[in-house]
């Protein structure tokens, strides 16, 4: 124990690790928030359909040889998220079959322009990184810190503030609607603010495991709890602590940052399920 | 007093499912819908609630009635029967039409949801699980939160759909005492004749024959008789 406290600190001497550690929590607490009304619903795979679009556009900025591919993944991605949750019902393709045909052809298009074009030489290695996260958390540049910890300031402001009318636009779009709230422009933000915190969550777990971070935190609190205000705020404490004892795993015994973060996850969903079957 | 006047409205998506469709609400009147499936009763509500445009005609609402103060009770959906919310939860985002932008509930509204909830007798399990209470207890919940929002006016859609005969009646009861006692005028989307013959004060018919009026009238009318004998005189409690 006292060496692996000593080894802790030996590495937070390291800023990469600090840095790593204060993105992790970060995306994984704005995930965690969205994932309570996302899993509500029933837009759980919406992160898995985003997340493979946001590969899709990333190999596309890679192929176009684009210094910062950040505004790019970030528009397709966003406008992607707003096709799928502002279109409603009365679209012609109904909700799960358009995710999982945008989702399926943006990974075939992202590793079709990536084998093509691909000037790397390291291919598989590439397509793998995006895919199941790469070590590109541990070599963040300061200012890409800073731009996570605004985004993410930004998306738990938001949630504060539109709390209430997230939970009545959850909970009952129809008497929402009725009564005068605007469900579609909260529905448009949750589907940027959702969009914003994928692409954020990539380099963290990559694109095949965010729904996790997603789904699994609110999931565990449902176990637990039966207020949406406790749900809340169960997931996000859940989350936190996934993340950060995933990364620190990680560091520690050389595993890969995504699925260790996964792991603890699924580790954390059993014992709530336990409890939670039990308090009955 | 008139609250509701709906002129020669013609409803519908691509093509009208009601041509021609004009009748009034007062205030302290109980109408009911009534109608077969995919005559446009929804399609009326959704206009009347302003959430779709008529293809013709229109909805005019006076008497201190506006669209967003009428209390609505929509049918419950899926997603709900597992949500985690208490019943205070619920019945304080009824008042989220009076909040505008402002983030938080004032006090005045957090008293006005507790006398919702009392006056649906609901008052103990406020902070018990939506989920976990009954079909009929459920919607008492979803009536306070109406009441949040309402002033004048409720508009139901078949409140009694999947509730025991026992059930039906009690909440049949309740709405037919906020439409006595506090004066709240009732709008009913229903597929139970026998209740809304004996509740009503106005049926509006939906069909081949579009039917206005007293609840005596519509006993006496074509499309009254009609319906009614195809029901077997309708005593079949709630059928969804």
């Amino acid at each position: 124990m006292a060496l692996l406290i000593e080894k802790l600190a030996q590495y937070w001497a390291y800023p990469f690790v600090r840095y790593a550690l204060v993105v992790g929590v970060l995306v994984a607490l704005c995930a965690s928030l969205l994932g309570v009304t996302l899993v509500l619903k029933r837009f759980s795979f919406i992160g898995d359909g985003l997340s493979h679009v946001a590969f899709g556009a990333m190999s596309v900025a890679s192929v176009l040889n684009l210094s910062n591919d950040m505004p790019l993944v970030m528009g397709i991605t966003v406008l992607c998220a707003i096709l799928l949750l502002g279109a409603g019902q009365n679209s012609k393709i109904k909700g799960d079959a358009a995710m999982a045909m945008l989702s399926v052809g943006a990974l075939a298009i992202g590793y079709l322009m990536m084998n093509v074009f691909s000037t790397s030489t390291n291919l598989t290695g590439d397509v793998c990184t995006t895919l199941f996260g790469s070590t590109s958390i541990l070599t963040l540049t300061q200012a890409e810190v800073w731009m996570c910890l605004a985004l993410s300031v930004v998306v738990m402001l938001l949630y504060l503030f539109f709390y209430h009318k997230i939970f009545s636009v959850t909970f009952d779009e129809s008497f929402a609607s009725a009564t005068g709230t605007k469900s579609r422009v909260y529905n448009m933000i949750l589907a940027v603010v959702t969009a914003v915190v994928i692409v954020m969550a990539m380099n963290l777990v990559g694109s095949l495991l965010i729904s996790a971070l997603v789904i699994f935190p609110a999931m565990s609190a449902m176990r637990l709890f039966k207020s949406f205000r406790a749900v809340t705020l169960c997931s996000a404490v859940l989350s936190v602590f996934c993340a950060a004892a995933g990364i620190l795993t990680s560091i520690l015994a050389g595993t890969p940052v995504g699925a260790t973060i996964v792991t603890v996850q699924i580790a954390l969903f059993v014992l709530c399920s336990f409890v939670g079957y039990f308090r009955r | 007093m008139i609250q509701m006047n709906c002129q020669g409205l013609a409803l519908g998506y691509s093509s009208a499912l009601v041509r021609d469709l004009s009748f009034t609400v007062s205030a302290g009147d109980y109408l009911c819908i009534l109608g077969e499936n995919g005559v446009g009763k929804s399609t009326l509500m959704k206009t009347v609630l302003g959430l779709q445009i008529p293809l013709e005609g229109s909805v005019t609402l006076s008497g201190g009635v506006h669209s967003n103060e009428i209390g609505y009770l929509p049918q419950q959906t899926q997603a709900q029967r597992d949500f985690p919310a208490t019943v205070w939860e619920v019945v304080l985002s009824g008042c989220q039409s009076r909040c505008g932008l402002r983030p938080f509930y004032t006090k005045a509204e957090k008293e006005l949801a507790r006398q919702s909830l009392r006056r649906m007798n609901m008052e103990r399990f406020s902070k018990r699980c939506y989920c976990e209470l009954s079909g009929g207890q459920q919607q008492r919940v979803l009536l306070a939160r109406a009441l949040c929002a309402a002033r004048k006016m409720l508009l139901l859609d078949e409140p009694v759909a999947g509730l025991d005969p026992a059930a039906s009646r009690e909440l049949y009861q309740v709405i037919a005492r906020l439409n006595e006692k506090d004066g709240m005028t009732i709008l009913m989307i229903s597929h139970d004749v026998e209740a809304a013959l004996r509740y009503a004060s106005h049926i509006l018919y939906l069909g081949e024959q579009v039917f206005f009026g007293t609840r005596e009238d519509f006993v006496r009318s074509n499309p009254g008789r009609g319906f009614l004998e195809q029901r077997g005189g309708g005593n079949h409690g709630s059928v969804d």
